[in-house]
């Protein structure tokens, strides 16, 4: 039984839709990624599923309800959701963010209980950012900050985690780290991921299911092997992929690639 | 002292509630000692006993007369129109994630100001009530007009547009302020009100005021844990469980009524609201829950600072207490603007 879905989403306003009609599942303690072009609405999509964007019509469903009329403190206590490149205000130290994450359990001023301690430290741990704890947050480099505001969701402890291209802006090796972060969260502690990713061969490497878009709809949604293929590839970014097995991993891997000819 | 208790328990750490509780003492302090000097000094300078009996006794004599009737709800003034600016520009600098935001410069002063002599041309004999409701409307219209236009092109909410969106406006709601003026034959009566500063602040007058900026900065200390998660990204906030235009509305309401209420006590005061949520925020950190609370304190002692050297520097003319409050806010502001808001690093 599929937790999360779209059901016939529209998103957008009056005429101009960046999103129609776009029917999609979430599969469970998954990892999901959604790829496509520059300006196909992948983060767009995000946004509405994770209701920080209002949709025009069709419906977000959670557990049988409509994510646009649930109350939002129950949502943020089922989903969390890492934006694009965020900013923290200068002096934040690592541990004051983290204990943001606890926000929705809280209650009047916000006095943190011993839970929340509890939690907070499991974060920071899990992260590997435990040392950072009274550390401004700007005072880290960009793939220190991203696993600590990955620590600001987990400390939420939400099943679902959203994330809007979490490796921008980050050189190879920290791409991989923030990655490996995530699927370790998915294996170990059950975590529904779903994240938007630029890099093709990250999103077959790391990804259970890929949801392709192009222009506001979906090309191709599956397994890896379905969707990362020279058809797919063609209509999603019109690209003239060479399509191989990763020899570590098994996954296939886009290996060179051309722009159609003639075809802009 | 239980209210002390009340706003250190909730932060992370004991070790930093400590040290807020020991820093807001000490604010305190400053605060007593910075009214006591300002109670001092003045034209007609008095010594600590005459202030102290006219706080505390039924004494009769001129000079007490003058502490009482003049001097004191000038100060008690300074002190409500400094925490009412401040709270109202740590709102704003929240809110809009702009460091250069300030209820001066951002259109709300001169919106409130505009209003004023609306009022007071088409109504004449307003009460002090009715001007006092014009300038909380002035000041949303005049906050609706900067942050429109600063809509207006995607992406336009940059900081330095901003501003100047509230340049623009406020240089336009002034024109207004004095084309009005000079129409109606009402510009010294205007004048009386906006460029007057603290001078001539009456008992009633505060018996009217006071109880608008109490209720915003009661309400801005309610919102504070609010504001801080807005003040992270809006994206976060919502994610993090926040109505956020609900949070955002109320917040308004509140920058209205404090900018709106100073207003009307002392007319025309830009950078207060700039400057003082900056200082607070190197001794406090970013969590607006410490921030509002040092902010009132820090606003109050900044005006009080600033009226005492309008009242002393050139006795026995007044300087007025905005030219003295722009003298120190324009370096800061332009230290902001070089320094992309982290002043203090």
């Amino acid at each position: 039984m599929v937790r999360l879905y779209t059901d016939d989403l529209s998103i957008g306003y009056g005429e101009q839709l960046i999103i129609k009609d776009l029917s999609v599942q979430i599969p469970n303690q998954k990892i999901t990624t959604i790829i496509g072009p520059n300006g196909c609405g992948k983060s767009t999509l995000l946004k509405a599923i994770t209701r920080i964007i209002s949709h025009q019509s069709g419906a977000v469903v959670l557990d049988g309800k409509n994510v646009a009329k649930e109350n939002t403190k129950i949502l943020a206590k089922k989903m969390a959701i890492l934006p694009q490149t965020p900013e923290s205000a200068s002096g934040l130290t690592v541990g004051e963010l983290v204990s943001y994450g606890r926000f929705p359990y809280q209650t009047g001023f916000g006095r943190l209980s011993k839970k929340d301690y509890e939690v907070i430290d499991w974060a920071l741990q899990m992260t590997n950012t435990s040392s950072f704890k009274y550390l401004p947050v700007d005072s880290l480099s960009g793939g220190q900050r991203q696993r600590v505001w990955i620590a600001m969701a987990l400390a939420q402890e939400t099943e679902i985690i959203f994330l809007d291209e979490p490796t921008t802006y980050l050189d190879m090796a920290h791409q991989l780290e923030v990655l490996e972060l995530l699927q370790q969260l998915n294996k170990e502690e059950k975590r529904t991921i779903v994240m938007v990713l630029h890099d093709l061969n990250q999103a077959a490497r790391f990804a259970d299911y890929i949801v392709a878009l192009k222009a506001g709809h979906i090309v191709k949604a599956g397994s890896c092997e379905e969707v990362i293929t020279k058809e797919v590839l063609r209509g999603v970014f019109n690209i003239d992929a060479e399509i191989g097995i990763d020899p570590r991993t098994g996954k296939p891997m886009c290996i060179s690639y051309d722009l159609f000819k003639g075809e802009k | 002292m239980g209210f002390l208790r009340y706003f250190c328990r909730k932060d992370t750490t004991m070790k930093t509630s400590i040290q807020f509780s020991l820093k807001f003492v000490i604010g305190l302090i400053f605060l007593f000692v910075m009214f006591g000097i300002s109670m001092v000094y003045g034209a007609a300078s008095t010594s600590l006993q005459d202030v102290w009996q006219a706080l505390f006794s039924n004494v009769k004599s001129d000079s007490i007369n003058i502490l009482r009737e003049l001097r004191l709800p000038r100060e008690v003034a300074a002190i409500l129109v400094g925490a009412a600016l401040a709270v109202a520009g740590a709102i704003m600098q929240g809110v809009t994630r702009n460091p250069l935001a300030d209820p001066g410069l951002l259109g709300l002063t001169s919106g409130a100001n505009a209003a004023l002599a609306i009022s007071l041309a088409l109504i004449p004999g307003i009460n002090y009530f009715g001007i006092t409701i014009a300038c909380f409307i002035g000041a949303a219209v005049g906050a609706v007009m900067v942050f429109g236009i600063g809509a207006m092109k995607k992406g336009g909410f940059s900081p330095l547009r901003i501003v100047l969106a509230g340049a623009a406006v406020s240089a336009f709601l002034y024109a207004i302020a004095d084309g009005v003026g000079i129409y109606f034959k009402i510009s010294k009566d205007v004048s009386m009100w906006t460029a007057g500063g603290l001078i001539g602040t009456s008992w009633s007058q505060l018996q009217m005021i006071s109880p608008f900026i109490a209720l915003g900065i009661i309400v801005a200390l309610i919102l504070s844990r609010q504001l801080t998660i807005l003040s992270l990204n809006e994206e976060v906030a919502v994610g993090l469980g926040q109505k956020t235009t609900q949070t955002k509305t109320f917040l308004f309401v509140v920058v209205i009524l404090l900018a709106g209420a100073s207003v009307a006590l002392v007319g025309n005061m830009a950078f207060v609201g700039l400057m003082v949520p900056h200082i607070v925020r190197a001794i406090v950190g970013t969590d607006y829950r410490l921030i509002i609370p040092m902010s009132v304190i820090a606003g109050a002692i900044l005006m009080l600072l600033a009226d005492t050297i309008g009242r002393t520097i050139n006795i026995p003319y007044e300087t007025p207490v905005a030219a003295i409050i722009a003298i120190m806010g324009l370096p800061f502001f332009l230290v902001i603007v070089r320094k992309g808001g982290r002043v203090f690093q």
